[in-house]
């Protein structure tokens, strides 16, 4: 089954920028990463840039209006994802867990709908 | 035996989880083994009241439902996508070798992590224990359309979110056997004070906790937590029968005749507590089984052993903060010290705000203004305590001691 793990975190709560603890946790990622690549898991993750490049488009009665920022001002934001290909929730609650901002942010486990092939 | 119904209800009782969760592994889908099972134990009922009842009622039912589950798929649009699923059961029906128990696999399904804890007991209740809707819905105080929902939205996440009848691996083991005991003893819990109904105990959720609990120890005996959750239930519910008169007024500890207490479930309580220290790991189930023990072992209230109990709830304090813990530490203090010193702790427990909502820190502070001889106080707190009772005995017992306290309020 597919799974989303949406990656949720305050915006000052990660370590500081340039320091050895971020240097540290970058480290983290690329080897959370590879060991999704080395199961077979992985199918695809990025971080995204800040909200504050967020635009949130609606169209409403076909007017199409635009609003500067995330679609609702929560005080933690996504900030990336990963889209991974594993047998059952449990595996994937682990892999979740392992998400190296988890001890600071909050990681969202979505199963993606399946639809029938076209 | 002839009787057929009687013999169904007997085997519904032991077997139905076994069924449930044997063709939900099977099949990996718990809707159609639910359904199938159901339509087996149909199918029984009037089999086996005109052909007799077959050696191995179990085995009889598991393959009734086994066979409807295949009807179901090759009547399904998707049957080729269900094949896999049918191979698997094949081999799982054919296979010589005993497989691991299914229920341990349905009940810690059940019991998820990943499900809400409502949806947790209502599951179990459901699944494991058989209960129709309208009793769990009874039981839990809502309508029965809202408890379908509730069944319906976790049964829902279990199929969409991928949640798998599988046993846990030996990992996560320890775990998620925690979560099935929280689940049952909030079973128990609501069994033993009925929250929103008319009468104080539910003996019927009493018993399915009591059977859960017993179940949890056969399925992982090696875990002693499960012992003392099962000596916890056969404790506490010794006392079920004295914990109400005649009338359906609640009765306290101190008026409740011990003689008439439960000799059987005591014993069996403390059997199942000396089992579990045999294997040396204490844990909180263990210690409050001991504290109840304590008290069901005490010829009088005078008489109990109140400083082991406060050396109990000490053990336990010194691994969980639970405000409830401090409380019951404090009220078992009090039988040893004066009153007046557990009032001071107690206010000191209410600044803290956590119990605001919770009755029994009002009327616990009621009493003891009572036998510190301020009965003017005490009234102030039985009838906060009273604000927040939603059990109708309970409301009765306090308007009853507010009556006693001199107050004017005892319609």
């Amino acid at each position: 089954m597919k799974y989303m793990l949406l990656l949720y975190s305050a915006e000052n709560a990660g370590p500081e920028m340039g320091s050895p603890e971020q240097a540290a946790e970058m480290q983290a990622w690329f080897a959370y990463t590879e060991a999704l690549v080395s199961a077979g898991a992985l199918v695809a993750g990025d971080p995204l840039q800040g909200v504050d490049t967020a635009t949130t488009v609606r169209v409403r009665d076909g007017e199409t209006s635009m609003t500067d920022g995330p679609f609702a001002e929560t005080k933690e934001m996504l900030g990336g994802y990963y889209l991974i290909d594993v047998p059952d929730l449990d595996t994937a609650l682990d892999w979740a867990a392992k998400v190296p901002l988890a001890p600071y942010g909050s990681v969202e486990v979505r199963p993606l709908m399946e639809l029938p092939p076209r | 035996m002839s009787d057929g119904g009687g013999v169904i209800a007997e085997v519904f009782a032991t077997e139905w989880a076994r069924v449930v969760a044997t063709v939900a592994r099977d099949f990996g889908d718990l809707e159609l083994a639910e359904d199938c099972a159901q339509e087996a134990f149909e199918a029984a009922s009037g089999r086996w009241t005109t052909e007799g009842v077959p050696a191995s009622p179990g085995g009889w039912l598991v393959t009734v439902a086994r066979r409807r589950a295949i009807d179901v798929l090759r009547r399904d649009r998707r049957f080729e996508a269900r094949l896999p699923a049918l191979s698997r059961a094949r081999e799982r029906a054919t296979s010589a070798t005993p497989l691991v128990d299914d229920r341990l696999a349905l009940l810690v399904s059940c019991c998820h992590p990943a499900l809400a804890p409502d949806a947790r007991v209502a599951l179990t209740l459901k699944l494991v224990g058989g209960l129709t809707v309208a009793q769990i819905a009874q039981a839990f105080v809502v309508t029965e359309g809202a408890m379908a929902r509730r069944l319906s939205r976790a049964r829902g996440k279990i199929r969409r979110a991928g949640i798998r009848i599988q046993p846990p691996d030996r990992e996560s083991l320890t775990d998620r056997i925690a979560v099935v005991r929280t689940v049952i003893y909030l079973i128990f819990t609501q069994g033993h004070t009925a929250t929103g109904t008319a009468e104080l105990v539910r003996g019927d959720l009493c018993d399915e906790a009591r059977w859960l609990a017993g179940l949890l120890v056969e399925l992982v005996p090696d875990d002693p937590e499960n012992l003392g959750l099962a000596a916890l239930i056969d404790l506490t519910d010794a006392r079920r029968s004295e914990r109400v008169d005649a009338a359906g007024r609640l009765r306290l500890l101190e008026d409740q005749d011990r003689s008439r207490w439960d000799r059987a479930l005591i014993q069996s309580g403390l059997s199942l507590l000396a089992r579990a220290h045999t294997h040396r790991r204490l844990g909180s189930f263990q210690l409050r089984a001991a504290v109840a023990a304590l008290h069901s072992t005490a010829p009088s209230l005078e008489e109990t052993d109140w400083e082991s109990i406060v050396a109990l709830y000490d053990t336990m304090l010194a691994e969980d903060t639970d405000p409830i813990l401090v409380l019951n530490r404090l009220v078992a203090r009090s039988r040893l010290d004066s009153a007046i010193e557990a009032l001071a702790e107690l206010e000191d427990l209410a600044a803290g705000g956590r119990l605001e909502d919770y009755p029994y820190l009002h009327s616990t502070r009621a009493e003891l203004l009572l036998r510190s001889g301020r009965p003017g106080e005490a009234l102030k707190w039985f009838e906060r305590a009273l604000e927040l009772s939603d059990n109708p005995v309970e409301v009765a017992h306090l308007r009853h001691r507010i009556a006693a306290a001199g107050g004017g309020s005892g319609s």
